[in-house]
């Protein structure tokens, strides 16, 4: 049934329409006719499930705090982005007296500009990859990079002491844990033996019985993924890990001195890094693009690659409404005492398993070492500081 | 230490955000003004003037006394005492308010006014939604728009109401047995030679 | 030498310019960035995918942030009260003019003992892996040794305050 030609068509439904479309071009300029409409999809969707992503997040949080979310604009408030988007766009644009006006005008711009390249390598469905690279990943992390650079920008620029502030603790934390997001993609590169996205979902796509060969379903893929959503949550900025932003410490951070569009800027490109990297946690522990179960390989790969990056995000909204926000040296010692040496460890587990052979065996040893490891650190690395006499330590 | 807080906790909001939309006691939010909560008895917020009957004029209690212009804290009462008298409840020739006037948005909702009322006259509204876009006099009400009848008064605090009537109608009556009693000791007083005066009845 | 070469090359080269050229020290920062960038996209052009993302990666993702927490920490923004170019500058050009003359001999050199008929080999990362603990794996331990005594001495200078006698 999966190789019907209706299933195949539909699974493949977008590059049909690509090379069609394409098609009315010249024969020189085809390729880069097809190129452009696959970055016109992409420009087109991800904003648009992120107004989506606005408005379920506001009415999830009200659900999970127990009150309505918006519901006058549309039916069930659904076309509230569409209301806030025009008070983005109709804001006055405030710019503070002695800001630096280039370095102000450009941060937002390189934040949207680096996330959007993110998307160019996350494979969306079966051939649907904008660039197969060979170093995909590589590539993915240096755009995350990039974005760190623009919030110190953003932060710098305003000539505010608490944008300032909140810049270098934003930087500071995404710093930390991009080395977490780093080492926890490592195992999985390690196991599939390649960079490129694309073959790692390839790598996940075959099935014993009904279930899956995705990483999440084995001991250090599971490790990795909870290593990695956390690192996730920490490069964007999101609950638990926004103090940089946070509404009741710092007014806004990073962003408080910019209004209208501009903020409307930083907003999308948060929202916009967090699906991309939901979409790479998709790509590197939950299969891509692969369907759950043998026999539901009929619905089109592009479902389900964004039925999962839908649920990522239904989990950090999820984790938003749950938990208080860490403090700046919690989240830190979180990083660096906690999370790092146990994705060390889960590095040498995740070789023990490539070592190891097909079996049971392997199984047991790297689930016990996991466990034992967990249970020994969190007892002794995050065990409740007893207060003793207050120390002052003056700058010198 | 090992994070079962984190899945205990996750688990709580996720029964919040799926029984939010169950169970009816769990989602408290009122949508106003579609919705209104029905308000208590006991509510207050601004001061109105009850009158007896039918006639708001005639049946108006307020004898202008002027005790609540003098007891309200903001000074938002300004009372004109009137030239003549008219008869009140119990029959006797009271004073009436020629104006009564409450600013509203200098009210401060204390119900001190109500307090020291010897007269059962004014007492506190439920009615909030006021707001108005007239500027200059849309929140310095008189006294036609202070008047409310008892019906209305019964209404909005029905067990208060009951007892203002019950002692009301006391009141009435000991008026109306003292009047009885002098009509007829000055009955018995011409009974003998005159024929009997007509009774002198209490006007409602 | 495409057309895309020069332009990459005209970018690089307005990065360093800017560097030098700029007051506030904050914008040469950025600047340098700028110039890393160019880099990059210099290797990417040589179709040096995993040297180009990498370049991006560490100097814009970290170095770059390294030196503006230091100019930023350091108090170094403040302009200087007498100009940011110094009297000796003659002598600066001179020996930079001798640097890059050096550079662009070797850089000729190398062009004109490599035959031009070779392909171009396409390294992936796969083949830069194995060599790194194949033949280079010497020079790959010593590297990591040497960050570990960089790691173990950042946290020493971060933490003597805590020897101090408590008073």
């Amino acid at each position: 049934m999966a190789t019907s030609p209706l299933f195949t068509n539909l699974d493949q439904i977008f590059m049909i329409l690509r090379d069609w479309l394409a098609g009315f071009m010249p024969a020189a300029f085809r390729p880069a006719a097809g190129v452009v409409l696959a970055v016109i999809a992409i420009v087109c969707v991800f904003p648009g499930l992120f107004a989506l992503t606005t408005v379920f997040e506001r009415k999830g949080l009200g659900r999970i705090q127990n009150r309505l979310g918006p519901n006058r604009v549309g039916p069930y408030g659904l076309f509230q982005p569409i209301a806030d988007g025009i008070k983005s766009l109709t804001k006055e644009d405030i710019v503070p007296f002695s800001a630096n006006t280039v370095v102000h005008f450009l941060a937002p711009l390189s934040l949207v500009v680096a996330v959007f390249m993110e998307f160019a390598v996350l494979p969306m469905g079966r051939n649907m990859v904008l660039v197969d690279l060979n170093a995909g990943l590589l590539y993915f992390f240096s755009m995350s990079a990039s974005t760190e650079l623009s919030v110190f920008m953003a932060g710098w620029s305003s000539r505010n002491k608490y944008s300032l502030l909140g810049a270098m603790r934003a930087v500071a934390q995404m710093i930390s844990y991009e080395v977490v997001l780093l080492l926890s993609s490592v195992s999985v590169v390690m196991i599939a033996g390649s960079l490129s996205l694309p073959k790692i979902v390839e790598a996940q796509n075959s099935y014993t019985g009904i279930f899956p060969h995705w990483y999440i379903f084995t001991p250090w893929g599971l490790a990795g993924f909870v290593m990695y959503a956390i690192a996730a949550t920490a490069e964007t900025n999101r609950s638990p890990f926004d103090l940089p932003e946070g509404e009741s410490e710092l007014v806004a951070g990073y962003h408080t001195e910019y209004s209208g569009f501009k903020f409307a800027l930083f907003f999308l490109g948060e929202y916009l890094a967090m699906f991309a990297i939901s979409g790479l946690g998709t790509t590197l522990f939950l299969g891509g693009w692969s369907a759950p179960l043998s026999f539901l390989t009929f619905i089109p790969s592009w479902i389900w690659f964004f039925s999962k990056v839908m649920l990522s995000i239904f989990v950090f909204i999820w984790m938003r409404g749950t938990l208080p926000r860490l403090r700046q040296d919690q989240l830190m010692n979180f990083a660096w005492k906690f999370v790092l040496p146990f994705t060390l460890l889960n590095l040498i587990v995740t070789a023990l398993w490539r070592f190891m052979g097909e079996g049971w065996l392997r199984w047991v040893v790297c689930t016990a070492i996991l466990v034992v490891a967990y249970v020994l650190m969190g007892r002794v690395e995050m065990r409740s500081e007893h207060f003793g006499p207050r120390r002052y330590r003056y700058a010198e | 230490m090992l994070g079962e807080g984190i899945l205990k906790g996750m688990a709580e909001t996720a029964k919040n955000f799926f029984l939010s939309y169950v169970s009816k006691e769990r989602l408290t939010t009122v949508e106003y003004p579609d919705e209104r909560i029905p308000t208590v008895e006991s509510a207050r917020v601004f001061p109105f003037l009850v009158y007896d009957g039918t006639d708001w004029e005639a049946g108006l209690r307020c004898v202008a006394c002027q005790i609540c212009e003098k007891e309200c804290p903001p000074k938002c009462i300004f009372i004109e005492k009137s030239k003549d008298k008219k008869p009140d409840y119990a029959g006797k020739q009271q004073f009436y308010p020629a104006r009564f006037d409450i600013d509203i948005s200098v009210c401060m909702s204390c119900q001190i006014c109500v307090e020291v009322c010897p007269f059962e006259a004014i007492k506190m509204d439920t009615e909030f939604e006021l707001a108005t876009d007239d500027r200059f006099g849309g929140l310095l009400y008189d006294r036609k728009q202070l008047a409310r009848s008892n019906q209305y008064y019964h209404s909005i605090h029905p067990s208060e109401a009951s007892k203002v009537d019950a002692r009301l109608g006391e009141e009435k009556a000991k008026v109306e047995a003292k009047a009885k009693s002098a009509a007829e000791s000055a009955a018995q007083k011409a009974a003998a030679p005159a024929p009997p005066a007509p009774t002198a009845g209490g006007g409602s | 030498m495409t057309p895309v070469f020069y332009v990459l090359a005209a970018l690089t080269l307005a990065g360093g310019l800017a560097t030098v050229l700029l007051k506030h020290l904050v914008h040469c920062a950025l600047a340098t960035t700028v110039a890393f960038a160019g880099l990059a996209l210099l290797y990417l052009q040589l179709d040096a995918q995993f040297a180009g993302f990498a370049q991006i990666l560490v100097y814009i993702g970290a170095v770059a942030i390294l030196i503006v927490f230091a100019i930023l920490l350091t108090r170094g923004a403040e302009l200087p009260k007498d100009g940011v170019f110094s009297r000796t500058w003659f002598v600066g050009l001179v020996i930079a003019a001798g640097v890059f003359a050096v550079l662009g001999w070797a850089v000729l050199e190398s062009v004109r003992a490599v035959p031009q008929q070779m392909a171009v080999p396409a390294v992936t990362v796969r083949e830069i892996g194995i060599a790194l603990v194949g033949r280079y794996v010497l020079p790959l331990e010593i590297v990591a040794l040497l960050l570990t005594a960089a790691t173990i001495g950042a946290v020493i200078v971060a933490m003597h305050e805590k020897e101090r006698p408590k008073p």
